[in-house]
């Protein structure tokens, strides 16, 4: 029985299509490990070697980690989601109400999706405490602290477009507060200090800008959407990127 | 000058395919350790990666299976529910409504904890505490960051978990139906403060819409002063502090801890004393 196995396993790994695809062995040995790490594109996030101390879990929490997983997480979910979901005030309530009364696993999935984007504001936070708190920020990884930044605030702003998508009260009253803050912007909003004084109106200022018109309708339903389905992401996945090639240019901080 | 100074010249000729800069590399601490000192990463990190996803994967499941994700009535911009509240994580901005206008409390505050984050590391020139969890080596540091978060989650479990109707306060065990008396009686701290000096309320000078009284010009002493005593009390007192900084990262950090303690303090002013704002202007108030 091994002897066929062993045949099986022969003819499928000694194959020259196989053997384009994968450029090592199994990892069963150190150098196909190093091997593995070095030729596949996404493992190659990481080194081959890390020092011994990185891996103590009470150092990261596996939070950086974590948060990417959450956002893998939020896009496969995402994806499923917007099968079923059209940004037209008119049905995307019922859209909402179909995911959990008509479609398969449509519930499981709108569920995992709000989990996932609870969990990742709240990991995306937590990391950035004990990055703090190791001192992780310190030179030479000053810039990748401020790429961590602008990580944090696009998560919140996917966050916050999300909401609106149900087109409940819920969804529909949160951004409506959130425009009232935008409307009384220093300047650019017509609220907001010499806001007036700069002829800023209903019709012509920054919460304007955001809703796509004077109240949170189509428009502004439209706008969201597509910020959370295609521009933010983009945003997120180029600093990411930037975040993840410097961490591994730089190599963690971690005790040595 | 004593480096040779970098230039393609220099550069190895051949040397694989980092173009010559693999020569260029300093060798950093972890190069001098041994091998003993290192660890594969595969298997090592990425089974602690795994099963961590795994993990976070259960929970994930775990929780959508309990707490399914909520669906009101359609929207309708006819009935305003009550309370309306924000997200979660924004919950804590939408208390600081309480204390301050819209302008400071949604744009204004949120943009200085931003930008208060991006130049953290660069007003901390502290060399220790790089890789490892200390507070006895940056003691000033830890406790800042620590106060700042501390404000943010607080705020955020009382808009959460103590805001009800007409967003007053309830406790858990309260009626959360019923609503509470509207408690009025705010004061602007000009008006405290002319009442209490026994000042005319007529102004100095009128600028365009802004008349000066001489209580506004004493808000006016009194909000630039917190700033001007803040900034000055560790520079004549510790100077070596001031030193380590040096002008721009002093000021810089000082702005941003001064107004992060601004907002507490503004608070306990309206709890204490109902000091509405503690400065009026025809354009903007605080």
């Amino acid at each position: 029985m091994n002897k066929l196995l062993d045949q099986i396993r022969e003819n499928v790994t000694q194959t020259q299509v196989w053997k384009s695809i994968f450029r090592h062995g199994f990892p069963s040995n150190d150098a196909n490990r190093a091997l593995v790490m070095f030729s596949n594109v996404i493992l190659h996030l990481h080194p081959v070697r890390v020092r011994r101390g990185a891996l103590k879990i009470k150092f990261t929490w596996c939070l950086g980690g974590l948060t990417f997983f959450f956002f893998v997480m939020l896009a496969v979910t995402g994806v499923f989601l917007m099968f079923y979901y059209v940004p037209d005030t008119r049905r995307a309530y019922n859209d909402i109400k179909d995911l959990g009364t008509v479609i398969y696993f449509g519930s499981l999935f709108r569920n995992l999706h709000r989990w996932s984007a609870h969990a990742m504001v709240f990991s995306v936070w937590m990391h950035m405490t004990r990055v703090f708190l190791t001192g992780s920020y310190k030179p030479p990884r000053e810039f990748n602290w401020v790429v961590g930044v602008i990580l944090l605030v696009v998560t919140l702003v996917m966050s916050w477009t999300g909401y609106l998508l149900p087109w409940d009260q819920l969804a529909l009253w949160a951004v409506t507060v959130g425009s009232k803050m935008a409307e009384a912007t220093p300047l650019v909003g017509n609220a907001g200090p010499f806001g007036p004084e700069l002829g800023m109106g209903v019709d012509n200022d920054v919460r304007f800008v955001l809703l796509g018109g004077t109240v949170v309708g189509q428009s502004a339903l439209l706008r969201f959407y597509v910020l959370h389905c295609l521009g933010l992401p983009l945003v997120m996945a180029l600093f990411m990127a930037v975040h993840f090639w410097r961490i591994r240019k730089d190599g963690f901080s971690g005790p040595l | 000058m004593a480096e040779k100074e970098t230039t393609l010249g220099t550069l190895p000729k051949r040397d694989g395919n980092s173009g010559g800069l693999a020569a260029l590399i300093k060798k950093s601490a972890s190069d001098k350790m041994g091998p003993e000192d290192h660890v594969l990463v595969w298997p090592n990190l990425v089974y602690i990666e795994l099963i961590s996803m795994l993990f976070a994967t259960a929970l994930l499941l775990f929780l959508s299976l309990i707490s399914p994700a909520p669906l009101e009535e359609l929207a309708s911009s006819d009935t305003t529910p009550n309370p309306t509240k924000a997200p979660w994580y924004f919950l804590g901005l939408q208390e600081l409504l309480v204390y301050f206008d819209p302008w400071l409390a949604g744009v204004v505050l949120p943009s200085l904890i931003i930008v208060g984050l991006v130049l953290l590391p660069y007003i901390d020139p502290n060399p220790k505490g790089k890789g490892y969890y200390t507070f006895s080596e940056r003691k000033f540091a830890v406790l800042g960051f620590c106060f700042g978060l501390a404000l943010w989650y607080i705020l955020i479990v009382i808009g959460v978990w103590f805001r009800g109707l007409d967003w007053s306060w309830y406790w858990p065990w309260e009626n959360w139906h019923h609503h509470k008396p509207i408690t009025g009686g705010l004061v602007d701290l000009e008006v405290i403060i002319g009442k209490t000096l026994g000042m005319s309320d007529t102004p100095l000078v009128t600028l365009g819409r802004y008349g000066v009284t001489i209580a506004n010009l004493i808000t006016w002493a009194l909000f630039l002063g917190y700033y001007a005593i803040g900034f000055s009390v560790p520079f004549l007192t510790m100077r070596k502090f001031y030193n380590t900084l040096g002008f721009v990262r002093y000021n810089l950090m000082m702005f941003m801890f001064l107004s992060m303690l601004g907002v507490p303090l503004k608070i306990f002013l309206r709890l204490l004393a109902n000091v509405k704002y503690v400065l009026v202007t025809p354009w903007f108030k605080i």
